[in-house]
């Protein structure tokens, strides 16, 4: 029963109010991809435990989607930012790595994509 | 008979005392019944302290031998004391007796037996122990079949369950309740009411929950001495102190059930279990958010591992000290105390002083005891150190115990009659709620125990610890400790949530000075497969110290697996008394230390919770929200027989007195087909997609073209999943240049606006495009069948002539002085226009169209006819034809997927070789031979079977009805290449063995030119 904040309407959302939608911050494969990248986009997901990219809907409130950056083991948040984004905040990325020194956005990146 | 006569050791007594019982009102008799029999208690009484003083020690029967069983424990870990409580509407199987406070005129009966309590046929499972081993019922899977199907499984099915399932609807409410508060703190002994007086004192909003009726936990049954005062003083002194703190609440016979992510907890109120009463719920179920949890929740007792600890008479020390302090009640005259800890000396000297007998204290030290065994000396009680049980004896009581070295094998020294034992094996901190959310455990080898690792504690949103842990629950095991202990907590808990508490000492207690603990996993040490074999671990699964020594020799190395191939600590009580005995005999097996083979997972609830409160106000009428179109009402005074539909009710026909379903629905199809329908279509979803890019945005979800759609006109359109499949269909009407009506199925509006809005926000977010659900803005309803202009004309108002509305056209206007929006669309292949007006005008159109329509004998029709006049005309159902293993091309839908389109979702995943393979499930019509109805869900037989065995399929039936229209049975299917096959007829099996041969034809039935629907 996780609570996470929704930075649309500013609301600390019960998990009950929130859809999960699974990793965040894939690239859409499309007409034109090879099967492996599409199986990859389509199905492959990260499982991490630890620091996770998550989507959430903020179902019954607002509507909107955001995304959570959160620890799988700890349940720790260090924050959540606007769906619109291809890629982390840069204020996210600081927060993850106060707590967890040596971490970096492009290393799991790079894991979530091989 | 002879059996019985063994067993009867009826001189034997459990019994009142003249004297004692600190929580009884001896002024207050209360009368209860138990299998039966008429008899008395005291206002403050369990059921168990007065089932055990009217001398009921045996409770039941245990799970798989059906050997007797009687109360082991005073409190939640009790075991065996399970009945059926209550009668009619207000019956509960596995009520524990420890935990279920009398009450005048309550009523019991003991279950698991038969055909009585005292004489039980499944005891003869007790001479069958040797071939009922563990994993015994693993084993039974093992071939032959026939054994399984004629001997095991009846036998199995005979013994499952404990107490019956209720038969009649609860008559009891429940409800839901939700709590907001600073600092949790679970458990009202001494350590939870001191950290509640010291959070309190910083300000904190504290709230304060206890699992039973009374406050001080084991404290003053122990005979504390805090600050000067009696225990039941000082507890009373730090009530009222707390009652004054307006931050403070205190609630009792509120059990802490869990804590989850967080901060969030679960808590079990029982408010009327001990008055029953119609005026107030009977659970509540607290739902808490906690910035800082504490648990203050005690220890439990140990049972020790000796031969026969089974036997009724075998009690836990410390439950039978609780039954003699505070209910007055004797378990036995003469009771044996068997420990390995100086604890139980307490149970000694408090028998001692009610005038019971104590005839001798076996202390498994070699070294004894301390301050308290010398106490017990002085009381003239005889005690024999490094000695041993080596066997109980007794079969439905204990008549006496046999007395061996602990260090031996079990050779018999001397026999000493008793009829009751007091066993002590050392005590287990209560870890559950710490362990729920991921707090961690270290081994205290001093104590023998489990206990929380307070650096490796459940950690909340900010990364920081949430639960924290004290008192017993934390390993204190002295009453100073333990109040240091909990004033230093919640010092520490409100320092976390910015708050400080006042610098106050915390409460002085007299301590005794206690001889260190040795643990004792099985007596005597050197015990053969002889006793071991009656040693039992899990008094209620029958689960003995040789069970998990034989799971060990099979390979079920993990604690995990152990648990569940024996079943130790798989019964109601959850492993509270024979977790930690449990394991440690299967590290002995291993010669591992208990820490590296670990517990098993402790989950919540911590003791089990009502249903009842789980489900809270959502039961009956509440258990869902429902929602009515605008014409409801009508459908309800008109005979509707309702069908549910998501949330919604829709008529799945109406039926005229004297009528049955069948006829109503054949009399609906063939009214609409001759003359004239009405069908309420206000469920379908209605989302307005609107902006800009509204086009490109559509292009993309649907699988055909939107976008060139010219505005008045309509186009049925095709979702896919971006994996392919097919999930939603309906007709798009264009409104203006930058604004699209699309409609959904039923079920779909939610999740398709859902669907819209995901893409939009997380993929597309550039796009200028907003969409609306206005479902339940409009009525819409369906005018259909030869009749249909004419009635609309007999309104008047907009021309709805062929030229000026065309089929798969729409238009604005008035028709009968409504306002309305008017499709040409059909989906029965009649003549049919469906008219959407606000919402609020929905049942005075309708009431117009009825009247007006009389004179062609316009007949409402439910969903099974608009069913059945689809299926007619070989227009696909989502979630008939559909199943989300289904893409357009099985349909013979390629027509609607635009070649076109770059891209649209689901595209790329049906290019996918499996896909695209031209060998696919794909539509056709079925038509029996015989004229009859296929069943549904039937699925069609091909030549040889597969690898299990089974037969090949090629293919299976979709949707299938009587079609009054044809006077014979009509189906859809999906049959292996099928549209290649017309005219071939396959064999459909169905559930009695027969066969049904039905043709492959093409899917429309009716009209295949279209010449009814475009007029």
């Amino acid at each position: 029963m996780l609570i996470l904040h929704c930075p649309y309407c500013g609301v600390d959302a019960e998990e009950t109010e929130l859809h999960a939608g699974g990793q965040a911050h894939l690239t859409r494969e499309t007409v034109g991809s090879d099967d492996e990248a599409f199986e990859d986009y389509l199905f492959m997901r990260e499982n991490p435990k630890g620091v996770h990219f998550e989507r959430w809907r903020h179902a019954s409130g607002c509507g909107k989607w955001f995304h959570a950056a959160r620890c799988t083991t700890t349940l720790e948040v260090f924050g959540t930012y606007s769906a619109q984004t291809t890629a982390p905040p840069r204020e996210i990325c600081d927060a993850i790595s106060g707590k967890r020194p040596g971490w970096s956005w492009k290393t799991f990146s790079a894991r979530m994509f091989s | 008979m002879e059996l019985e006569n063994l067993q009867r050791e009826d001189v034997l007594m459990s019994t009142r005392l003249a004297a004692g019982g600190r929580l009884l009102n001896r002024g207050k008799s209360v009368r209860f019944e138990f299998n039966g029999k008429h008899l008395r208690g005291f206002d403050g009484d369990t059921l168990a302290s007065a089932l055990l003083a009217n001398d009921q020690m045996l409770m039941g029967r245990s799970f798989k031998y059906h050997r007797p069983r009687g109360l082991v424990a005073s409190g939640a870990e009790e075991p065996n004391g399970l009945v059926n409580l209550g009668k009619g509407g207000r019956f509960e199987p596995n009520a524990r007796v420890t935990t279920t406070e009398l009450f005048d005129g309550l009523t019991a009966t003991s279950q698991n037996h038969w055909p009585s309590l005292d004489f039980d046929v499944g005891v003869v499972n007790n001479y069958a122990a040797r071939f009922l081993p563990a994993g015994f019922y693993y084993k039974t899977f093992i071939q032959p079949r026939a054994a399984w199907k004629h001997v095991f499984e009846p036998f199995i099915r005979q013994s499952a369950g404990l107490g019956k399932a209720p038969k009649d609807r609860d008559v009891d409410t429940y409800e839901h309740f939700y709590a907001f508060v600073d600092v949790l703190i679970v458990g009202g002994g001494i350590a939870g009411l001191q950290a509640a007086k010291t959070a309190g004192a910083s300000g904190a909003k504290v709230l304060l929950i206890e699992q039973t009726g009374h406050w001080g936990g084991r404290a003053p049954v122990d005979g504390a001495v805090i600050d000067g005062k009696s225990a039941d003083d000082w507890i009373n002194n730090t009530l009222d102190l707390l009652d004054k703190m307006e931050n403070v609440q205190v609630r009792s016979r509120l059990m802490g059930a869990g804590i989850y992510d967080h901060g969030y907890a679960l808590a079990h109120e029982r408010l009327t279990d001990h008055a029953p009463s119609d005026d107030m719920p009977r659970h509540r179920l607290w739902r808490i958010r906690a910035k800082q949890i504490i648990t203050a929740t005690g220890a439990i007792e140990r049972p020790l591992s000796f031969a026969g600890n089974d036997i009724p008479g075998v009690m836990l020390a410390s439950a039978v000290r609780d039954y003699v302090v505070n209910y007055g009640v004797s378990a036995g005259d003469r009771t044996v105390v068997v420990t390995n800890n100086d604890d139980a000396y307490r149970t000694a000297i408090a028998l001692k002083g009610a005038g019971l007998d104590v005839p001798l204290i076996l202390d498994a030290r070699a070294s004894g005891g301390g301050a308290l065994a010398e106490e017990a000396a002085a009381l003239g009680i005889r005690i024999a150190n490094g000695k041993a049980i080596a066997s109980v004896k007794g079969g439905k009581r204990v008549t006496g115990v046999q007395v061996c070295a602990q260090a031996g094998e079990g050779a018999v020294l001397e026999e000493i009659a008793c009829d009751a034992i007091a066993m002590s094996g050392g005590w287990s901190p209560v870890v559950h709620l710490w362990s729920h959310c991921g707090g961690k455990l270290i081994w205290d080898d001093a104590h023998a125990h489990f206990r929380p690792d307070a650096d490796r504690a459940p950690t909340g949103a900010d990364g920081e610890p949430f639960v924290s842990v004290t008192g017993g629950a934390d390993g204190a095991m002295s009453f100073s400790g333990a109040l240091a202990n909990a004033d230093e907590t919640a010092r520490h808990v409100s320092k976390r949530i910015g708050r400080k508490a006042k610098k106050a000492t915390p409460p002085n207690a007299d301590d005794v000075e206690m001889a260190p603990l040795a643990p004792v996993w099985k007596m005597p040490q050197g015990a053969g497969i002889k006793l071991r074999s009656k040693m039992w671990l899990d008094y209620q699964n029958d689960v003995k110290v040789s069970d998990v020594q034989l799971a060990a020799q099979e390979g079920f190395e993990s604690v995990e697996h152990t648990k569940r191939y024996t079943t130790l600590g798989m019964a109601t009580d959850q492993g509270k008394l024979s977790n930690i005995n449990g394991l440690a005999v299967l590290a002995d097996s291993l010669n591992e230390e208990i820490p590296q083979v670990g517990t098993t997972t402790f989950r919540p609830p911590y003791t089990p919770i009502s249903m009842g409160s789980i489900a809270g106000e959502a039961t009956g009428e509440r258990f869902q929200p429902l929602r009515r179109t605008p014409l409801h009402d009508w459908h309800a005074g008109n005979g509707a027989y309702w069908e549910p539909v998501g949330h919604w009710r829709r008529p799945y026909c109406f039926q005229r007195s004297g009528e049955s379903v069948e006829d109503a629905v054949q009399r609906e199809v063939k009214a609409t087909r001759d003359s004239l329908g009405l069908l309420d279509a206000s469920t379908l979803g209605k989302i307005i997609v609107k902006g800009p890019d509204a086009g490109k945005f559509l292009d993309m979800l649907y699988t055909n073209m939107m976008s060139t759609l010219k505005p008045g006109r309509c186009r049925y359109g095709l979702m896919c999943s971006e994996n392919g499949f097919l999930m939603d269909d309906g007709v798009v009407a264009r409104i203006d240049e930058d604004t699209w009506l699309c409609h959904t199925t039923t079920g779909g509006a939610d999740h398709i606006h859902a669907h819209m809005e995901e893409w939009l926000q997380t993929e597309w977010w550039d796009w200028q495009v907003f969409t609306a659900n206005v479902t339940e803005q409009y009525a819409q309803i369906a005018v259909v069948g030869p009749n249909a202009r004419n009635l609309l004309e007999k309104l008047g108002g907009m021309d709805v002539s062929a030229d000026a509305l065309p089929f798969m056209a729409w238009a604005d206007g008035q028709i009968g002085g409504f306002d309305v929006r008017a499709y040409r669309i059909s989906f029965s292949g009649e003549l049919s226009y469906e008219i959407a007006v606000p919402a609020s005008q929905g049942r005075a159109f309708w009431d117009a169209l009825l009247e007006a329509g009389a004179e062609w004998q316009v007949t409402p029709y439910g969903t099974e006819a608009l069913h059945i006049m689809r299926a007619e005309k070989g227009f696909i159902m989502i979630g008939d034809e559909t199943d989300g293993t289904v893409i357009p091309q099985d349909l013979g839908l390629d027509w609607a997927l635009s070649k076109k389109k770059n891209d649209y979702l689901g595209k790329r995943a049906q290019q996918r070789s499996h896909m695209a393979d031209p060998d696919r499930w794909k539509l056709v019509g079925l038509e029996t031979l015989d004229g009859s109805v296929l069943p549904d869900g039937a699925y069609a037989t091909a030549d040889g079977t597969n690898a299990n065995g089974q037969r090949n399929t090629q293919g299976r039936v979709t949707s299938t009805y009587h079609s009054p229209t044809l006077g014979r049975g009509i189906a859809m299917g999906l049959v292996l290449n099928g549209p290649d096959r017309i005219g071939e007829v396959i064999d459909f099996p169905k559930t009695d063995g027969s066969i049904v041969k039905a043709k492959i034809v093409n899917p429309v039935f009716y009209d295949p030119e279209g010449e009814k629907q475009n007029v």
